[in-house]
């Protein structure tokens, strides 16, 4: 694997941190006529979290939660408001357009919807020789190996047949596997999948999981994986964190999450999940009442209490909760009922 | 509990016409659904579930050809029925259905009341008092605030579209409701405060259930019964006991294990292979080339065999005479 991408703009704060995100703010000014302000949406509103090269961790939470906003600030779709992003030791913001364009070919990017995610007009030999093009891969040849050789990666063979197809020839399953190869052709540190599998069905589901998870092994990969579904964490990344209202709201290794929720929305995403039983049916399942939070308004102080039945008057509604209690050693809360 | 047969379908197909001829989507399924009973019916994505669901309400696309077999609710033949009766007795009246996608498909410029009171006004022929005062029932049981009944779909939660959606369903008192992936587009909380509904309705009105779904872990959330599609076909029928606790079909075993769990140290199993094509399907058992157990007599196709009491199998292992 290439070295990390570009020079050092700014000291480390850790030696083993690939990823390293610190107090991070992304919001979008919403607009009337282009220019009157009349609102902000807080998507990304203070989140931190380390991540190393060759660990998975998993970013859990509702859709709104802003866990996309925070995938598409780490790829550089959007420029963060506040707070600090440093990739191998590099702080993102300082970067200039060439060192911007070393940092992108170091982060692959898998998309949720992988129909939605590949031009339909063009063959998949063209979508894939496209970054490499870009990224200044000039032989035709080399070019056409990597391609052949990503697509064996990814269990699409016979790679001259598969190159040859548009999009619309592929099952799901395929397309998503065009999608990880093309992530993973400039040779990436770091993948990040936003809702990779939450489009396919129950057994394609786990192929494509077990695929992320081997090639994710095999080259020590950092993978950010981004999910709704709690239940399909587990197996295939080593940390998981749960965000709430923009929020880090609980971050642990995932058998700790999941067997020792210790903040209240933990809880309740795991106690709305069952695996398969006839029982089921026949009882009803804890819901906490009222609906995510909006990020334009967001409830004061801990933004989950309006729905927490363990809310503490003339605390939870008052005073953020800081992000970082730890009740239990490997896990790190935003609760006060944890403090 | 379950009462008597509801709804009985016999040896049904539907087939699509396409360029490269008709692709047989429903191909000879018996089901069998009774008073207060929810059935699955559970499949991978093309095994034809939705199109049976679009059939049982005649809610076809153009290029389907007429489907064929029988369709009986309540010991009368519906199948052969002509539309104009079939749209005054039958669609809405007695079943009822949520489509897939049916939140997005609100009109954007009606209030959701009027929505919502619109199968009692053409189905029903009702006034518009009486069909406001049951649309706010309706609201009121499904869990929306009346409040709600004026205002626009963009000024509703997706959940809360849902729900009006499914009081749009439930506002003519069907005996049956068929419901196609009601929660696959919702958040995990949502899902659930929808399924809590669900089961709600099903123990205090008595109604019957058809849920379409791919998810597993969602079936086994209101499910009475399961089917379990496979390319066209129903592979096996079971009481969600059986079905959950110790399926009999080697599909339906694999299927099982791919199911990702929370509380199982074994990690999930995909299922090698993929569907075959429904233009040109195996004259055999059509799951047979993934089937770790498959053998010579696979090669024909595999009858339905009674497995146990309301427990069929279409699978040679459980033949008298086959191979266990």
């Amino acid at each position: 694997m290439s070295a990390p991408a570009a020079t050092a703009a700014s000291a480390p704060g850790s030696d083993s941190a690939l990823l390293e995100v610190d107090g991070l703010y992304t919001h979008f000014e919403l607009r009337q006529w282009g220019f009157l302000r009349t609102g902000t949406v807080r998507a990304v509103d203070g989140v931190s979290f380390t991540l190393d090269a060759g660990e998975a961790t998993a970013v859990v939470g509702e859709s709104g939660c802003g866990k996309s906003s925070l995938a598409r600030t780490l790829l550089g779709l959007h420029r963060p408001t506040a707070g600090s992003l440093h990739f191998a030791g590099s702080e993102l913001s300082s970067l200039g357009r060439a060192d911007l364009k070393a940092y992108r070919a170091q982060v692959g990017y898998v998309q949720q919807d992988p129909y939605g995610a590949l031009p339909p007009f063009m063959e998949v030999r063209r979508i894939l020789a496209e970054p490499l093009i870009v990224h200044g891969i000039r032989r035709r040849a080399e070019r056409w190996q990597r391609i052949q050789a990503a697509l064996e990666e990814v269990g699409l063979a016979p790679a001259t047949e598969i190159a040859g197809k548009f999009p619309h020839q592929l099952s799901g399953g395929q397309q998503q596997r065009v999608v990880i190869a093309r992530a993973l052709l400039l040779r990436p540190a770091m993948l990040i999948a936003d809702e990779p599998v939450s489009m396919l069905d129950a057994s394609v589901r786990v192929e494509i999981l077990t695929l992320l998870h081997r090639v994710q092994q095999e080259h020590r990969l950092a993978l950010l994986y981004i999910t709704h579904d709690l239940s399909t964490v587990r197996h295939y990344v080593d940390r998981a964190m749960v965000m709430y209202g923009g929020r880090v709201v609980e971050q642990a290794p995932v058998d700790a999450l999941l067997r020792h929720p210790q903040h209240p929305y933990t809880e309740a995403l795991l106690s709305a999940l069952g695996d398969p039983d006839a029982a089921n049916a026949g009882r009803p399942r804890p819901v906490p009442g009222g609906e995510a939070p909006s990020l334009i308004h967001p409830p004061s102080g801990c933004r989950y209490h309006p729905r927490c039945p363990h809310a503490m008057a003339g605390r939870c509604e008052l005073e953020p909760p800081p992000p970082d209690f730890r009740p239990r050693p490997e896990h790190r809360v935003a609760c006060w009922l944890r403090e | 509990m379950a009462g008597p047969p509801l709804l009985e379908i016999e040896d049904l197909r539907l087939g699509y016409a396409t360029e490269r001829g008709t692709l047989w989507a429903v191909d000879g399924v018996n089901l069998e659904v009774r008073r207060n009973e929810a059935l699955t019916v559970l499949g991978e994505s093309g095994c034809g579930k939705s199109s049976l669901a679009r059939t049982l309400l005649r809610t076809l696309p153009r290029n389907a050809r007429t489907p064929s077999g029988q369709i009986r609710l309540d010991g009368r033949e519906v199948l052969g029925l002509p539309e104009e009766r079939f749209r005054r007795e039958v669609r809405w009246v007695r079943i009822a259905l949520v489509m897939q996608a049916a939140m997005n498909a609100l009109n954007p410029v009606v209030r959701v009341g009027e929505q919502v009171a619109e199968p009692l006004r053409v189905h029903q022929r009702m006034g518009r008092r009486e069909a406001q005062r049951r649309a706010a029932a309706a609201f009121e049981e499904v869990g929306i605030a009346t409040d709600f009944l004026r205002r626009y779909p963009h000024e509703l939660s997706g959940g809360m579209r849902q729900r009006a959606v499914l009081a749009m369903a439930l506002v003519t008192e069907p005996d049956l409701v068929i419901l196609d992936e009601p929660t696959s587009a919702l958040d995990v909380l949502t899902q659930a405060s929808i399924m809590n509904v669900l089961k709600r309705i099903k123990a205090e009105r008595g109604v019957s259930f058809i849920l379409i779904t791919h998810d597993i872990a969602t079936s086994s959330e209101l499910a009475d019964r399961v089917a379990l599609m496979y390319a066209g076909q129903v592979v096996e029928t079971a009481s969600a006991e059986a079905f959950f606790g110790d399926p009999a079909h080697p599909y339906s075993r694999l299927l099982m294990d791919s199911v990702p769990r929370l509380h199982q140290e074994q990690p999930p199993r995909a299922i090698p292979g993929r569907p075959p094509s429904l233009l040109e399907p195996p004259t055999g058992c059509r799951f047979a080339d993934r089937c770790p157990k498959a053998y010579e007599r696979c090669a024909e196709p595999p009858p339905e065999v009674a497995y146990d009491t309301r427990h069929r199998v279409r699978c040679w292992l459980h033949h008298p005479g086959g191979r266990r």
